[in-house]
């Protein structure tokens, strides 16, 4: 009754022709739902003041211009200190959670490490409970003294116990114990095993984990929220939240003549703040397909087991 | 018998040395705090000569701030928002991660599968401060366009900062939106990992393709489901502060609909300044959470012991 079917020849993976192309194009819909609002916020960084005020936000705008992006330019300033501080708290921020992540997680992947089971709990209990925004705030500000200065964008995020089990778990399953027993039959310490053997076997678990740190510095607002006072310790993501209800924020310092000769006297409020968004997203976009495959492979590492 | 103690510690010096940038880390980022959440039993002032003086000098008042935190209305509604959201979440997020990963692993063109995720995880990569940009594009009362199509229709121009009823579902698709492509690469990922062979018994025993996937892709993803959705529910107390906080614009008119607790005590700690009723509403909020991730692992440890997470 049932037709026999060449299994050989059977792609065992994959749709039929028909819902093959019916699937694709649901999920092209959802696929471009996630980038449209981003070439939507192009659009309008490259529309003309005169076109927004009249005609709103359009997907194809009446009137294009780059004044947005030229009255940025005046307030280059202030923008580059904003990038500034948010590239040095990355770079800086990234090593520092690197170091003590790799390090914590190497120490208590080894079998051979007597107080393992003790440091893992003390790392494991910071998941199951979470300290609160009010007490770590007040150990912020009133016992560290750090409000309003830059390690306040840095120390809250320099550990992630997260990471440390993902670390963990790597170490375990990319550096043989024989490799590492070895290096110290042949006299090398354990930081020295560690730094040259080690680390280079974990290259693809480094990359993750810094990836991730990279990206919670470079998004993080809310540690600025919270700390942040001095307008010259600001950074880009803190900028653009407080520009967004208020302009004048930014125009405030900036050369205003020299702001409004450029732009023929009006100026492109609506423009400039998209055209700011594009600015900071910008690196993100064009940089994240190169790194997903090691954000991909860092999903599939992490778990709390073994 | 000292003799030997010193001798592991020398031993494992090294080792010890390593873990104590973190361990430092934890101590004054985590376990002091968590100490420090004492003050939701004071009266809690800060004093300018440090935190033990500030506790020194703030009165104890008992359970003074959770009586008047659970007496006023916010406590009500703050949970019940936090808990409908990330239930919805949780159901949503599931749902449509689940399908998404199936349907892309059964794609035939690779290509074109790679370029699919690379666009559905880029909202992931972006702060919430981005997309609250994003969302103002289409929501802006005079420019968006929303209203821009709306009033083209004929219909009448919405205030959308300043109307409630609406915001729930903003709120959750903007959620999804943003978790979509991260929650479905985990699941895809799980996917790509499933032997073959279980495909190729299935093909030779006459299954069409639902079958296939009902009964060789969903039950190889169960004990990653029920890792995640433990997860989820342990963290079902846990608001994402950047949703609630960043796509409203903190908006007064919408706290009914957008307060959570993560929102209420930022709120508590940056304008009333009361730090031990902020305190007192981050505490239960940790303590309730802390009790809903064991308790959901218990359970699932009694059913399935491998699928537990500890």
């Amino acid at each position: 009754m049932r037709k026999k079917k060449k299994v050989e020849s059977v792609n065992v993976k994959g749709f039929g022709k028909k819902s093959n192309i019916f699937f694709n194009i649901l999920i092209a819909l959802v696929a471009f739902s996630c980038v449209f609002p981003f070439l939507f916020v192009i659009v309008i960084s490259l529309t003309s003041e005169q076109s927004l005020v009249h005609n709103g936000y359009q997907l194809i705008p009446q009137e294009w211009s780059l004044d947005g992006y030229r009255y940025l330019y005046t307030m280059k300033d202030k923008l580059l200190q904003a990038l500034f501080i948010t590239v040095f708290v990355t770079i800086f921020g990234t090593l520092v959670n690197v170091t003590f992540t790799s390090t914590y997680a190497y120490a208590i992947s080894r079998p051979t490490f007597k107080y393992r089971r003790f440091f893992t709990l003390f790392a494991l209990v910071t998941m199951l409970f979470s300290a609160g925004m009010v007490p770590s705030y007040i150990v912020m500000t009133n016992m560290l003294h750090l409000k309003d200065t830059i390690w306040a964008l840095i120390l809250p995020m320099a550990l992630s116990p997260f990471n440390i089990i993902v670390m963990r778990t790597f170490f375990r399953r990319s550096v043989p114990d024989a490799i590492i027993e070895s290096a110290k039959i042949d006299g090398a310490g354990e930081l020295r095993t560690f730094i040259q053997i080690v680390l280079p076997l974990a290259v693809p678990g480094i990359a993750t984990i810094s990836l991730f740190a990279a990206l919670a510095y470079w998004n993080d607002w809310f540690n600025a929220l919270l700390y942040i006072q001095s307008d010259n310790l600001v950074p880009l993501q803190y900028l653009l939240m407080k520009i967004q209800n208020n302009i004048d924020y930014m125009t405030k310092n900036a050369a205003m003549s020299a702001a409004l000769s450029g732009v023929g006297g009006s100026i492109p409020k609506e423009a400039t703040r998209m055209a700011m968004v594009v600015i900071s997203t910008l690196p993100i976009a064009a940089s994240y397909p190169f790194f997903q495959r090691y954000f991909v492979s860092g999903l599939t590492i992490g778990g709390v087991k073994e | 018998m000292k003799k030997n103690r010193t001798k592991t510690l020398k031993q494992n010096l090294p080792l010890l040395l390593m873990a104590l940038p973190g361990a430092a880390w934890l101590i004054i980022f985590f376990y002091i705090p968590v100490f420090g959440n004492v003050v939701a039993f004071k009266d809690f002032h800060l004093s300018p000569n440090g935190f033990l003086d500030s506790l020194r000098t703030s009165p104890w008042v008992g359970w003074n701030n959770f009586k008047f935190l659970f007496s006023s209305s916010d406590a009500f509604i703050i949970t019940r928002n936090t808990v409908l959201y990330n239930v919805t979440f949780i159901i949503l997020n599931l749902l449509l991660a689940v399908t998404i990963a199936v349907v892309l692993s059964e794609l035939r063109s690779k290509r074109m599968i790679k370029i699919y995720q690379t666009s559905m995880l880029l909202p992931y990569f972006l702060s919430w401060i981005i997309i609250s940009y994003f969302l103002y594009a289409f929501l802006s009362p005079e420019q968006g366009l929303f209203n821009a199509i709306i009033t083209k229709g004929g219909g009448e121009a919405i205030d959308w900062y300043t109307t409630s009823k609406y915001w729930p579902y903003i709120l959750i698709f903007m959620g999804v939106w943003k978790g979509i492509g991260y929650n479905s690469i985990i699941y895809f990922a799980s996917i790509m990992g499933i032997d073959p062979t279980y495909y190729e018994a299935a093909e030779v025993d006459g299954a069409n393709k639902w079958q296939q996937i009902r009964h060789v892709t969903i039950p190889q993803l169960v004990p990653l489901i029920t890792i995640l959705t433990i997860l989820a529910v342990g963290n079902i107390f846990k608001a994402d502060f950047g949703l609630f906080f960043q796509l409203p614009k903190n908006s007064g008119a919408l706290y009914n609909v957008t307060a959570v607790l993560d929102t209420y005590v930022y709120n508590g700690l940056t304008s009333t300044g009361d730090l031990g009723m902020a305190a007192a509403a981050g505490l239960y909020q940790s303590v309730v959470g802390c009790i809903l991730l064991v308790g959901t692992n218990l359970i699932v440890r009694r059913f399935d012991k491998g699928s537990a997470l500890f």
